[in-house]
């Protein structure tokens, strides 16, 4: 599966659409496939901080548990209800329906692009 | 890595790969819920390639097999199978095993992948004092797959010579697979009705084919993996390994002491079947949608008192599922307890295993 070209990535597999000073987050269509079937996913609470490579969320598959790194300094401001209630959203739409928090920061740390992305997870 | 003859077809068929008991085996195909439901609406595909195949053979291979396993392999009729553990000296589970009877003198019997190396060892060393015996590992020489689901009887009905209907849960006949000789047994790994079948590993992928073109899905070792732990049946590795005593994993029932000829454990188990097993494989199921998985703790309170040894949330019933270790004194049916998923603690409450039944 291809990575937009239009997104930001991380080496813990997030990926990251910037608009204005809000980052919309989630996991890559390579990490939903190496889970398998997203069953359970555990957000951060609106209002809380998010810290530049730490954890701040679960996503959980039949077999495994998946952690989600926060990819930039911020506080949550919106987290994706719809994904709460059917986690298999992640595997069907990873890049668009599929999206798990929003963060409102003020600087951005140096993100991969797709292509360093695509290299990273041995795709051409 | 080792590879099953079936491991091209796997990869063409866009499987992703998983070790499992050192083997490179499809963990799924397309999804695991999908493969799961398949089994438990229609019917799947496993190859378990992987497994032992262990041939005993010889006029003292019965005599030989009660003294070597816990059961009284001389007792199973010809054609009909048998759970079974080999266990040590010190009454410690080797592996379970399927034994099947297919001549007077000669019995199949089945062992884990991971084990194969150390069940045939165990074997061989018996065998040395029980007279005329052959053990020979022909794992090598054979594929199996397993097909299971209300319609595994009917879809493989279609390439199959013998009337499937005929054979009784626990048998085995032979049988012409899409033209090959083989072997087909009802036995199975996942709660459901099925089948496995032993083919000639230089069939093998042309029987696979043949199975799939019949309707059956195949499925990966992550859907059967809930499926057995949805029927409450145990994984070695996890719910049973060498310190692990068959009465502490409730398979107490399986080991034959009732018998004069002496077998390997015989004196240790006769000891532990009159003591209160501790602790005790139990059933777990709790709330929410946080699955408690292997190895995770369990607690009354503060105090530790077990640990998970198979989790997830049960496809199937939609809750979360476990089978784990638990002192005793938390054992029986109803007890509460609490798990720590990762620093958060879940109630779960002792149920009777198996989860899932299904309806016949």
């Amino acid at each position: 599966m291809s990575n937009p070209t239009n997104l930001q990535y991380t080496k813990e597999h997030e990926w990251v659409s910037v608009e204005g000073d809000v980052a919309t987050i989630g996991i890559t269509a390579y990490a939903a496939e190496k889970l398998g079937d997203v069953v359970f996913v555990d957000l951060p609470k609106i209002g809380s901080q998010t810290t530049y490579m730490k954890i701040c969320g679960e996503i959980e598959s039949t077999k495994s548990v998946g952690e989600l790194y926060a990819p930039l300094d911020g506080e949550v401001v919106e987290t994706n209800s719809d994904v709460v209630d059917a986690p298999e959203t992640v595997n069907s739409d990873p890049f668009g329906a599929g999206w798990l928090i929003k963060v409102r920061f003020s600087s951005l740390p140096e993100l991969m692009s797709a292509a360093e992305y695509d290299a990273l997870t041995g795709e051409a | 890595m080792p590879q099953t003859p079936l491991h091209a077809e796997h990869a063409r068929l866009g499987a992703s790969f998983t070790d499992f008991g050192g083997w490179d085996m499809p963990v799924r195909y397309t999804s695991d819920l999908a493969e799961h439901e398949a089994v438990r609406t229609k019917a799947g595909l496993f190859d378990i390639s992987h497994m032992a195949e262990i041939f005993v053979s010889g006029p003292q291979a019965a005599s030989f097999l009660d003294y070597a396993l816990v059961i009284q392999s001389s007792a199973i009729a010809i054609g009909k199978a048998k759970y079974a553990l080999i266990c040590n000296a010190q009454g410690g589970i080797i592996d379970d095993l399927i034994v099947y009877r297919l001549a007077d003198d000669e019995f199949l019997v089945i062992a884990n992948a991971g084990n194969r190396h150390e069940v045939v060892a165990a074997l061989k060393e018996r065998a040395i004092f029980q007279g005329f015996v052959g053990v020979e590992d022909r794992s090598d020489d054979f594929a199996l797959l397993a097909v299971q689901g209300p319609e595994a009887t009917e879809k493989l009905q279609t390439i199959v010579d013998v009337d499937l209907s005929t054979l009784p849960y626990y048998s085995i006949d032979k049988g012409v697979i899409d033209g090959v000789a083989g072997y087909l047994c009802r036995t199975g790994y996942t709660g459901e009705d099925g089948f496995e079948v032993l083919v000639p590993a230089e069939n093998s992928v042309q029987i696979f084919n043949a199975l799939i073109n019949a309707g059956i899905i195949p499925c990966g070792l992550a859907a059967r993996d809930t499926l057995r732990l949805e029927a409450g049946m145990p994984l070695y590795g996890h719910e049973l390994n060498l310190k692990i005593n068959p009465y502490q994993a409730g398979l107490g029932r399986v080991v034959k002491l009732d018998r004069d000829a002496d077998f390997v454990g015989k004196s240790a188990l006769q000891s532990l079947s009159t003591k209160e097993a501790n602790p005790v494989l139990v059933g777990l199921t709790g709330e929410g949608k946080r699955a408690a998985r292997a190895e995770y703790k369990i607690f009354n309170g503060e105090t530790e008192i077990g640990e998970i040894t198979s989790g997830a949330l049960s496809p199937t019933l939609g809750y979360p599922v476990a089978m784990a270790y638990v002192e005793r004194n938390f054992s029986a049916i109803g007890s509460k307890v609490e798990v720590d998923i990762r620093g958060n603690r879940l109630e779960m409450t002792v149920v009777k295993l198996p989860f899932y039944k299904r309806s016949k």
